[in-house]
């Protein structure tokens, strides 16, 4: 039966039997489930199945299952599971339905065939999950949420518009290879890039991910960047500007993923430079770039996940995610420090862990495709994830100076969330091969070659020594109990400045206009009417007179055209 | 398209269905005085309204291939007797006129023995009565003296309707006056409109004036016949700047009448719009064009727009919903102007899913004033929680007014919005869209009353009676059934606006 119904209904349906189950166990088992049948499904649903609707005078596809797709879509089954998993403690229907959800959100859009279906789950990965947002409680969450949905649904209606236009200028809807030129095409690319926090677009994913509940940034980050980069990598691969878009993205976080007091904050930007990796290979568009950021993709949902599980168990436990507060805390949560270390040395890309195991491929690709500036910028960027987050991290939550806290260790379903993602962590770096053969492109490669490893070793010492020196000559930013705003200081400062601005203006010369056209109604209305009574009951009669005067208007106005025309 | 006219022969009850279908609310109304008795009211009203449904049903599934039905009223032939003619078009119309009253008075029991004094229910359901043969009465004629009459008819019964709100709030006086007064200067501006065509050709029958405009070619009679006709009916339309008499009167009127009123009255107004517009005067005309590009389409927009802005300020509501409405009306008046099929077509979608989606949304309303006692917002918070049925039905209604895709609201705004671009105006298209973003923030702002504001700690307000909420959910659910399934409501509008869109040869 299953094998009729679009893997995105599976989760709809989850979430509409959530509710009456009894919380608790039963619930959490439910949660995990879910998603493990979904994986089922599309493992046993064949290469090249298609399914698709009529709909309203349009073929919509709901389901093409190639390579491309289906392990994305695998990778968010997995995710899911992962997410529920570390949120088994919790007793909150609504982060529940809409974890369930999200999930089946993207994975539908992953699956779209069409830009239309795409659309539909777009909105409804926006709409799924800023709940994970709100659900924190808090007047920050709620505003933050607010710009969230704002930002995502926004992405959601340029996404309608460029397909709206793409479908009046081609006619078709099907969701396949576009080339930017058009205004079309570039509407939609830059829906993509919004979700894909390109550099300049990036700020809700570092104003959201902090803001969300312990468990919902988990589950958070896992979905809609990813289901971004599937988005470029299906329709504007080696696009050349993505390289460069990509390259920017990179770097730029550095900086902020520095000087950052919140632990989570700093691990969003983190993710957003993976994210420049990743479209970096998606620009290239060979073969080997292609699978590289796939591969990326892949790993990056691993490790991203288990660095939020470590700092959200810190948080769940201290109540604090920042760097300031913390500290020492290797003493009681020896477990969570473990499984972190293993997650910075999966983003840090050292060798025998996930991220070495397909940043090369990029790398490889780039230098393949000579671009050498492209490379040596990825160079630097990994140093530079390495040295901010790699090290940073950890050392400021578990080690460095202590801080006085004693909490217990994570509860055991988050450990066993972590564990669980560490191994993979582990084995996608160490023994690659099952990963690469389930990507888009065959690949014939070898990661661990001799030269990419010396490369990476000596980034990583150098790295290393350079953090040593500075800690110790005094000179590396010490974690300073501050709130940095990025570039999102345009809209959360100074646009509501401006637009207050300008709607104290206009506002004040509205109403010098309103009460001038009122006034002139008024005094017209009063000689009208002046025989018919004392001044209290004109106002009574002004809506009747008002609209018998609109009625002449009109008339006149309609015999005019009529006449002239 | 064919245009065959069936033959009158009216020997079975089959041929009579014409006449029947204003009748039956038209004898039922006397004999609800006659019988005066305030329990038998209701199920007689009940009883009329739903075998006009009935009949309307027979009647679409006679015309959606496009044939049409001439009915002579009394065995007089037109142009001299009064002829009755129903096509795709206008079957429709009474569809969905019909619907709704069974669906509204399906709720209205309830609702108008909690807001209308037991002594004038016989009499508020012979008005409504009154109101439905006359809406129906509109619709299905085919003499233009004729559409006078029972617009005048509908009209007068609207306002003692109206009026009846008076127990709740005595400014229903003051609206129902007010409508009065300005449906008044509506009807007669509407009725000199139709002298000055009489004037030029001799005729009062609708497809009689089509035919002699046509080989008269047009002249200055025909063009002030046109704007006056135009103005009378954008008056009942509630067009932009003409709109000043519907918020009060929806704010004011019992909550049976308002869903009533919002979902029909001013849909069947449209309709008479399209009539003349298309159908009588040769939709080629210059000045027919003219009056369409410079006038309707800049006030469609403009309503689009500044009703958005004054819904979005409201804190009641029921005026909340009655601003959005005219803002709709935009929508429709826009599909019109665009002077397309498929812009034709999105005006008579949206006239349907608009109608189910505001009776839905005022039903709720209703349901609000018989358990909460009052439609403010600062008496609505929290009622998520407290009236979970009805308050998800009106969730289900706003997302359909946004026109989120699943609704019906989607399909209309999608249609006119093709319809935009079919003509390559797509500053039109984004205007479209934007003003759907302002029906985001006054649907949200419902929304977070219902739902993220704490009821007060001593509030005692239960769920409405079942009885008005299964109503509301019909609505509701067919809100999204039309939004799922679009093939009944796009055929029949496709249908009906090649229909209209043949021009007067449409009527022959």
């Amino acid at each position: 039966m299953t094998e009729q119904l679009p893997t995105a209904f599976l989760f709809v349906l989850g979430a509409l039997i959530l509710p009456v189950l009894p919380r608790g166990a039963v619930r959490a088992l439910f949660l995990v489930a879910v998603p493990i049948v979904a994986a089922w499904q599309i493992w046993t649903t064949p290469l090249g199945t298609s399914m698709q609707v009529d709909f309203f005078g349009f073929t919509l596809e709901l389901m093409r299952v190639d390579r491309l797709s289906r392990i994305f879509a695998l990778v968010f089954c997995l995710a899911a599971f992962l997410g529920n998993l570390y949120a088994w403690h919790l007793r909150d229907t609504v982060q529940q339905v809409a974890a369930l959800l999200y999930a089946g959100a993207a994975i539908g859009a992953v699956f779209a065939g069409d830009l239309i279906t795409l659309f539909i789950y777009w909105e409804g990965t926006a709409i799924s999950s800023v709940f994970l947002i709100w659900a924190r409680g808090t007047q920050g969450a709620y505003h933050t949420g607010m710009r969230y949905l704002l930002i995502q649904v926004g992405s959601g209606v340029i996404l309608l518009a460029g397909v709206i236009l793409l479908y009046s200028e081609t006619g078709s809807i099907a969701f396949q290879r576009m080339e930017l030129g058009s205004l079309a095409t570039c509407l939609i690319f830059l829906a993509f890039g919004i979700k894909c926090a390109f550099l300049l677009l990036h700020n809700w994913l570092q104003d959201a991910y902090p803001a969300a509940t312990v468990t919902g940034t988990v589950i958070l980050s896992a979905f809609t960047t990813k289901l971004a980069i599937y988005a470029l990598a299906r329709g504007f691969a080696g696009t050349e500007i993505l390289i460069y878009i990509g390259v920017a993205t990179a770097l730029y976080p550095l900086i902020w993923a520095q000087i950052d007091n919140n632990l989570r904050r700093v691990l969003a930007y983190a993710l957003n430079l993976q994210q420049g990796f990743m479209l970096v290979g998606i620009g290239l568009g060979t073969e080997l770039a292609l699978n590289g950021a796939v591969a990326h993709a892949v790993v990056g949902v691993a490790y991203g996940m288990l660095l939020f599980m470590c700092t959200g168990a810190v948080l769940f436990r201290t109540g604090t995610a920042k760097a300031s507060d913390l500290g020492g805390l290797y003493r009681t949560m020896p477990l969570t420090m473990l499984f972190c270390l293993i997650g910075a040395a999966s983003i840090s890309a050292f060798p025998l862990f996930a991220g070495f195991a397909t940043k090369s491929l990029i790398l490889s690709a780039s230098l393949k495709e000579q671009h050498y500036m492209v490379w040596g910028a990825m160079l630097l960027a990994s140093a530079g994830v390495f040295l901010t987050t790699g090290l940073r991290i950890p050392y400021f939550a578990f080690f460095a100076k202590d801080s006085g806290l004693r909490p217990k260790e994570a509860p055991w379903n988050m450990l066993l969330a972590m564990a669980v993602t560490a191994v993979l962590c582990i084995a996608f770096g160490s023994y690659p091969v099952p990963l690469y053969a389930l990507l888009p492109y065959d690949v014939d490669y070898s990661a661990y070659s001799t030269t990419h490893v010396i490369t990476q070793l000596q980034l990583l010492v150098f790295s290393t020594l350079a953090f040593a020196v500075l800690m110790r000559a005094g000179l590396y930013p010490t974690a300073l109990k501050s709130v940095n705003l990025d570039t999102d200081w345009s809209y959360r400062r100074l646009l509501p400045r401006i637009v207050g601005g300008i709607g104290e203006t206009l506002g004040s010369a509205m109403a010098r206009m309103s009460s001038m056209v009122n006034d002139g109604l008024r005094s017209l209305i009063i000689r009208m009417y002046h025989s018919y009574g004392p001044q209290g009951r004109i106002a009574q009669f002004w809506p009747t007179g008002s609209m018998v005067l609109w009625i002449a208007i009109l008339l006149g106005v309609t015999l005019i055209v009529n006449f002239v025309s | 398209m064919s245009t065959e006219t069936v033959p009158h022969t009216a020997m079975t009850l089959v041929d009579h269905l014409p006449a029947i279908q204003v009748l039956l609310p038209f004898v039922m109304a006397p004999l609800v005085v006659v019988v005066g008795s305030r329990r038998l009211a209701w199920p007689l009203t009940f009883l009329a309204s739903a075998a006009a449904f009935v009949v309307s049903i027979l009647l679409l599934m006679q015309v959606i291939d496009g044939s049409i039905i001439s009915y002579h009223m009394g065995g007089w032939a037109p142009p001299l007797g009064i002829e009755y003619r129903v096509d795709a078009a206008n079957a429709f119309v009474l569809l969905l006129v019909t619907a709704m009253s069974t669906l509204v008075l399906l709720f209205a029991r309830r609702s108008v023995e909690d807001e209308v004094s037991a002594k004038h229910h016989a009499l508020f359901y012979t008005a409504f009565l009154l109101c439905l043969s006359g809406l129906l009465g509109v619709a299905i004629t085919g003499d233009a003296f004729n559409i006078f009459v029972f617009l005048e008819i509908s009209s007068l019964a609207t306002y003692v309707l109206i009026a009846q709100g008076s127990e709740r709030d005595k400014r229903a006086l003051t609206a129902s006056y007010d409508y009065l007064m300005m449906g008044t200067i509506g009807a007669t501006f509407f009725v000199i409109g139709i002298g000055f065509l009489y004037m030029a050709t001799g005729t009062l029958n609708l497809a009689d004036i089509a035919g002699r405009i046509e080989d008269l070619g047009d002249n200055r009679t025909v063009r002030a016949g046109f704007a006056f006709i135009v103005v009378g009916i954008g008056l009942k339309v509630a067009m932009f700047p003409l709109h000043s008499w519907l918020p009060n009167a929806y704010t004011y009127a019992p909550s049976m009448v308002t869903a009533f009123l919002a979902a029909t009255a001013t849909k069947v107004a449209v309709y008479v719009l399209l009539r003349f517009v298309f159908s009588v005067f040769d939709p080629d005309f210059l000045f027919g064009t003219n009056t369409l590009a410079f006038i309707i389409l800049p006030l469609a927009v403009v309503a689009m727009f500044s009703a958005s802005f004054v819904a979005i300020f409201q804190s009641d509501l029921k005026r909340m919903l009655a601003y959005s409405s005219i803002a709709q009306i935009g929508y429709i008046l826009l599909g019109i102007a665009f002077l397309s099929e498929t812009g034709v077509t999105a005006a008579i979608v949206h006239l349907f899913n608009h109608g189910i989606t505001k009776a839905a949304l005022f039903m709720a309303v209703g349901a609000y004033v018989f358990s909460a006692k009052g439609t403010f917002y600062d008496t609505l918070q929290g009622m998520g929680r407290q009236m979970p049925l009805t308050s998800a039905a009106v969730v289900v209604g706003g997302l359909s007014l946004i026109g989120v895709p699943g609704t019906a609201g989607f399909i209309s705004k999608w249609v006119l919005v093709e319809a935009a671009l079919e003509k390559g105006w797509w500053p039109v298209a984004l205007l479209i869209v934007l003003s759907s973003l302002l029906a985001v923030i006054y649907v949200w702002r419902v929304l977070e009353v219902l739902y993220m504001q704490p009821a007060s700690e001593s509030s005692t307000v239960r769920e409405a009676p079942m009885s008005m909420v299964i109503p509301i959910w019909i609505g509701a659910l067919a809100c999204i059934y039309f939004g799922l399934d679009t093939d009944v409501t796009l055929t029949a509008a496709r249908t009906a606006a090649q229909g209209l869109l043949a021009g007067s040869t449409g009527l022959h």
